[in-house]
């Protein structure tokens, strides 16, 4: 029976890890590539790399960063931030990534979802659902609504009305990160990530909110996510791949033990 | 040398790295010359069966492939390379290249396990239950697990053409084997050391 996937998120900043990144180990707080190696070592079952490049002109290392990744590590890895259109996407899976994610511009202009299902396959498109907890209304019925713009701004659109369309339009999976619970290190959100999980058929990635390995236990238990995504809790080297995926299996939890 | 089919289908450069990390030399090539002067052959794929037999009819890949097979130099397909050496695909009702007799289905509807309902595609790491030993798997332990995501799986008509079977709410075959044929669903150059074990083993397979 298939496993429940643990994947470290790293956020790239002009070719560079960034954003809460203090590592106190030894590892090179510079690249994402030796990181990226390292998680993969340690048992990662795909790496995300979310690119918070800011400038345009300086978006051309990702790439880079991208080729360079392929070629160290061979198990799958997606990226994220900035895809505008069918372009970046290319772009990013010719350099070697396997599924491309995007967020606010999905938000802007759903179509690139069915674009890039049709030229590269859903398999290769993730929805990013940036989600805050709201009182339920009219606007909202799931009570949970779509940010954009790293969470400063609502849109207006139900998560579980986005969820449901970002499966017809084509994505092939949902990465879905509670901006409520994200930085926390306090649990997953539960309750939104079993509701959304609940209602497509599509797999999802719970995200946000990791700080222990009961946490993720909860999130592939009772929030039924397909897939953990982590950061902190590995980055700042209070645990190890090995040691959560350890942790999971003796909560008879099936997870990827040999690589 | 090795010769990587190129046929416009996805994956080819992952597969290319995947063999240069293991120190393999090989040609990318849609060229039956190339192709013919190899001593293996690999035929990957990502991407939906009817464009891609599409593709390889005009290229008549499709009609170079049966003779290649013929010739029992060892064969290796990837993903959709194995769904479509079969005589059909329900994926956009295609006719394929009929190298193995059967067809490639859609997983069912609504398959659950342990009470809980299964996504389709099919995506992560499973393992594979293989029925017999075989040269390409050899040196990885069983407990092993592969990277896979399709929505369709292979289905021979002759038992003795599975070589593997994985469980995903119900058993399917996920590795094929008839004589210098082998063809996996999973993805061994995304399957981490199992996975390069597989292609360095195909590399030096004679094909027996």
């Amino acid at each position: 029976m298939i496993s429940k996937r643990i994947i470290p998120c790293l956020d790239v900043r002009d070719g560079k890890l960034t954003k809460g990144v203090k590592f106190k180990g030894n590892i090179d707080i510079g690249d994402p590539v030796e990181v990226a190696r390292e998680y993969y070592e340690q048992g990662a079952d795909e790496i995300v790399f979310y690119d918070i490049t800011a400038s345009s002109d300086k978006r051309d290392i990702m790439i880079d960063v991208v080729r360079r990744v392929a070629e160290t590590i061979f198990i799958p890895f997606s990226v994220g931030g900035g895809i505008r259109n069918l372009d970046d996407m290319r772009r990013v899976i010719l350099a070697g990534a396997e599924k491309v994610s995007v967020n606010s511009a999905a938000v802007l202009e759903p179509k690139i979802i069915t674009q890039g299902a049709k030229a590269f396959g859903s398999q290769c498109v993730v929805l990013g659902m940036d989600v805050k907890k709201v009182d339920e209304s009219r606007q909202t019925p799931s009570g949970y609504e779509i940010v954009i713009e790293g969470g400063r701004k609502y849109t207006g659109i139900d998560a579980l009305w986005w969820a449901k369309e970002g499966e017809n339009l084509g994505a092939g999976e949902i990465c879905l990160n509670s901006i409520d619970a994200d930085g926390t290190q306090d649990g997953y959100e539960l309750n939104l990530t079993a509701l959304i999980s609940d209602n497509v058929h599509i797999p999802v990635i719970a995200s946000g909110g990791a700080g222990t390995p009961e946490h993720l236990a909860d999130v592939l238990t009772t929030g039924r996510a397909d897939a953990a995504l982590i950061a902190s809790m590995v980055h700042y080297r209070t645990y190890t791949i090995t040691q959560i995926k350890n942790y999971l299996s003796d909560q008879k939890i099936k997870t990827r033990l040999l690589w | 040398m090795i010769a990587i089919i190129d046929y416009n289908a996805g994956n080819i450069t992952s597969v290319a790295r995947a063999l240069h990390n293991i120190g393999q030399d090989f040609v990318i090539t849609d060229d039956t010359k190339k192709l013919n002067a190899a001593s293996h052959v690999i035929f990957p794929g990502v991407g939906a069966a009817g464009e891609a037999m599409a593709y390889l009819r005009q290229k008549k890949l499709d009609a170079w492939l049966q003779i290649w097979i013929n010739t029992g130099k060892p064969l290796m397909g990837i993903c959709l390379g194995t769904q479509i050496i079969l005589d059909y695909s329900e994926e956009n009702n295609t006719e394929c290249i009929g190298l193995v007799t059967g067809s490639t289905k859609r997983f069912p509807e609504h398959l659950s396990s342990a009470g809980l309902a299964l996504k389709i595609p099919h995506m992560g790491w499973n393992s594979v239950t293989l029925k017999r030993t075989h040269p390409v798997f050899s040196d990885i332990a069983p407990e092993s697990e592969y990277y896979f995501v399709h929505s369709y799986y292979p289905s021979p008509s002759d038992e003795t053409a599975v070589l593997g079977t994985t469980d995903y709410g119900m058993s399917f075959c996920s590795v094929l084997a008839v004589k210098n044929l082998i063809a996996m669903q999973f993805h061994p150059e995304k399957s981490g050391r199992p996975g390069l074990q597989i292609l360095k083993n195909f590399c030096s397979w004679g094909g027996k």
